[in-house]
C-alpha cells in the first residue's frame, strides 16, 4: 500500500505507540484486500456497531481504554448500536437478575467510555442512525468508516455513500487516523452488480423474506434488483425508505450484503441504469414459490414448536416514525375486528429514543398504548441473547433477530394476527 | 492426503482437525452464547447453519467459504482469540471477506501470544474435498495440507 508521508510517520511511531499500531491494524486490514491507499472519511459523523457493554467483551473494552489512555481519540463524533436494555420491556426476575448481575455488568462502564470517545449524543444509540430524527445522514459519494450491517447496506444502497462492511473497532480505528483503506464498495468496480435478481412474485414480496432470499443466494455480492419498482414504486419516499431498510438488513444478515441497487428506485441504479451491472453477472428468479421455499427452510428451535408466542419484537433494525404509525392503525384495526381491546401477546416496537420522542409527541403514541403495545429503545438481538430467552416462544417479523436468536419469523400479517388475536 | 495453496493473511503453522461448512459462516451467531455463557467447546450456536450448529469449533481447521453476518463479526472474532476460545485456524475456499480478515487482522495486531493462521483463497475444490474429522496442517506459506 503506498502511504503518504503523514500515514507513514504514524506508522512509524512518530505520534505514538498506540496510533502506530491503529494505523498498522488499517494497512494490513487494507492489504488483506490489495489496497493500494488510504482514503480520507468524508462524512460528518460515524457509527459504531459495539453499544452493549456485555462482561463477555472485556478484551473490546480492554482495548479501547487503550486508546482512551493514549488520547487518541476520534475528532469525529459518532452514533452507536441499540443500548441492550430497557426496564420498559417485559423481564421476569431470573431474566433481570442475568441480565444486570452477569451480562451486561460493563454497560455504564463502557457509555462512559462512548462519551469520553466522542458520542454525539447521550441518546444517539439506534442502529437506524440515518434518521432525519437522529440525524446522522451521509450525502451521495461520502466516504465512511462505519460499521452495523444494516447501516452499512442502508447508508451505500439508499443515500449513495460509499462504505465497506466494516468490523466493529476497525470503525473507530479509521475514524481516529482519518483514513480508510480504498478497497471494495469504496470503487467504481466494487459497486457493479454481479447478480441480476429478477422479482416476479404476484404480490408486494415481504421485504425481510425477499431480502432473506437475495442475501442467502448471494452472499456478500452485489445484486441489482428488477422488477421490484412494481410494487414498492420509484420514489424514495418514506414508506419506500422503510422497506428498504427492512430488505437490507435482512440481505445483510442471512447473507454478507454491503450494497444493493434498485432499477429505477436508489440513487445509483436512477443515474447509471444497467450499466452497474459487471459483464457475466448471475441471475436469480424471485418468485411466490421461491419466498415460500425460503420462508419453510427456517428451523424452529422453540422446545415446543407448538407453544403459544409469550412475546412479539417488530422493529429490528429499529422502525422509523411512519412504521410506528402504520403498526398503530394496523393493529387498532385488527383488534377491533378481532372483537379485542388489546394485544394478546406482550408486543415491543422498537425504535430509536430520537424517533420514539417525535413519535410520543403524536396521538399515535396513546392509542398504540392503549392498545396495550409498548415502545422502547432496546435492541431486541441484545435482550434475546441468553439460554433464558432461548427457552422462551418469542415471535417477530425480522429476519435478522430470526438469524440471531430463537424468535421465530412471521411476515407482518401473520405477526398482525398473532398479537391481536386473529388466526394464522 | 492432498495439498492445496491458498493466500497467507495472517500467518502461522498448526496442525488441527477439520469442521466443514460450505454455507457462509455467521461469527456472531455462532460464537456468541458460546463465548457469553463459557461453553468449553465453543460449540456453533447458529441455528440457521445445519452443517455446523452444535459442533465444538475450539482448537479445530475451520474450513469455510467466507463469513457473513453482523458487523460485530471482526470483534466477536478478536474476543474469541483474546479469550483463547478461537479456532486452530480459519481456512476459506474464497477470498476474505472484510469482517473475517478485520477479526485476524486485531488478533495479530493487539493480541500477545495467540496465533491463529488464517489463510484464504483456496478454492472451491478445498471446500469440495475436505470433509469433517480430516487432519489439517497448515504450513507458513499458505500450503495446506488435508489428509
Amino acid at each position: 500500500m503506498i502511504l503518504t508521508k503523514e500515514q507513514r510517520a504514524i506508522l512509524d511511531g512518530e505520534k505514538g505507540e498506540t496510533l502506530a499500531k491503529v494505523m498498522k491494524t488499517l494497512v494490513m486490514y487494507g492489504d488483506a484486500f490489495e489496497a493500494e491507499k488510504l482514503v480520507p472519511i468524508t462524512s460528518k459523523y460515524n457509527h459504531l456497531v459495539t453499544s452493549f457493554g456485555l462482561k463477555v467483551m472485556s478484551p473490546v473494552y480492554d482495548l479501547m481504554q487503550q486508546l482512551l489512555d493514549a488520547g487518541v481519540c476520534s475528532e469525529q463524533k459518532f452514533s452507536v448500536d441499540p443500548r441492550p436494555l430497557d426496564k420498559n420491556v417485559p423481564a421476569n426476575f431470573l431474566q433481570n437478575l442475568v441480565f444486570n448481575k452477569f451480562m451486561y455488568t460493563k454497560q455504564d462502564f463502557y457509555e462512559d467510555q462512548l462519551e469520553k470517545l466522542g458520542l454525539m449524543d447521550k441518546n444517539a444509540f439506534s442502529c437506524t442512525c440515518y434518521m432525519d430524527e437522529l440525524g446522522n445522514v451521509p450525502q451521495k459519494g461520502e466516504v465512511l468508516s462505519w460499521a452495523e450491517s444494516s447501516a452499512v447496506v442502508y447508508a451505500n444502497s439508499v443515500l449513495g455513500a460509499r462504505c465497506n462492511r466494516n468490523s466493529g473497532i476497525l470503525d473507530i480505528m479509521g475514524s481516529i487516523v482519518g483514513y480508510v483503506p480504498y478497497f471494495g464498495l469504496l470503487t467504481d468496480e466494487g459497486r457493479k452488480a454481479t447478480w441480476v435478481v429478477k422479482v416476479q412474485t404476484t404480490k408486494k414480496p415481504e421485504a425481510q423474506l425477499l431480502g432473506s432470499a437475495i442475501g442467502m443466494k448471494v452472499m456478500e455480492d452485489v445484486p441489482y434488483v428488477v422488477g421490484l419498482d412494481k410494487w414498492i414504486g420509484t420514489q424514495l419516499n418514506d414508506s419506500a425508505k422503510a422497506y428498504l431498510k427492512d430488505f437490507g438488513a435482512a440481505t445483510a444478515s442471512n447473507g454478507a450484503v454491503g450494497l444493493y441497487h434498485i432499477e429505477n428506485l436508489t440513487p445509483e441504479a436512477v443515474e447509471l441504469g444497467k450499466a452497474l451491472i459487471a459483464e457475466g453477472a448471475n441471475e436469480y428468479i424471485i418468485d411466490d414459490a421461491e419466498l415460500e421455499r425460503v420462508k419453510n427452510n427456517y428451523p424452529v428451535i422453540w422446545k415446543n414448536p407448538d407453544a403459544s408466542p409469550k412475546l412479539c419484537f417488530v422493529g429490528c433494525p429499529h422502525l422509523s416514525l411512519e412504521q410506528l404509525k402504520d403498526w398503530t392503525v394496523k393493529i387498532e384495526e385488527s383488534l377491533k375486528k378481532n372483537g379485542k381491546k388489546k394485544v394478546t401477546v406482550n408486543t415491543v416496537l422498537t425504535a430509536a429514543p430520537a424517533v420514539l420522542e417525535a413519535f410520543n409527541k403524536t396521538d399515535y403514541a396513546q392509542r398504540l398504548k392503549a392498545a396495550g403495545v409498548i415502545t422502547s429503545y432496546i435492541c431486541p438481538l441484545m435482550y434475546m441473547n441468553n439460554p433464558l430467552c432461548k427457552k422462551m416462544p418469542v415471535i417477530t417479523s425480522s429476519n435478522k433477530l430470526r438469524t440471531y436468536t430463537s424468535a421465530r419469523y412471521y411476515t407482518d400479517g401473520e405477526i398482525l394476527n398473532a398479537i391481536t388475536g386473529g388466526k394464522n | 492426503m492432498k495439498q492445496f495453496k491458498g493466500r497467507v493473511v495472517t500467518p502461522g503453522e498448526v496442525t488441527a482437525e477439520a469442521v466443514v461448512t460450505t454455507e457462509g459462516f455467521n461469527t456472531l451467531a455462532s460464537l456468541q452464547m458460546a463465548l457469553q455463557f463459557g461453553d468449553k467447546e465453543v460449540k456453533c450456536g447458529d441455528q440457521s447453519n445445519k452443517q455446523l450448529y452444535g459442533k465444538p469449533l475450539l482448537g479445530k481447521a475451520l474450513c469455510l467459504p467466507q463469513t457473513i453476518g453482523s458487523t460485530t463479526g471482526g470483534l466477536v472474532l478478536y474476543c474469541a482469540c483474546s479469550m483463547k476460545k478461537n479456532p486452530a485456524c480459519m481456512l476459506f475456499a474464497n477470498h476474505i471477506d472484510s469482517l473475517a480478515a478485520a477479526g485476524a487482522v486485531l488478533a495479530d495486531v493487539w493480541v500477545d501470544g495467540v496465533t491463529m493462521p488464517v489463510i484464504d483463497s483456496l478454492g472451491d475444490e478445498f471446500l469440495n474435498y475436505v470433509k469433517d474429522g480430516m487432519k489439517i496442517t497448515v504450513k507458513p506459506d499458505g500450503i495446506v495440507e488435508v489428509e
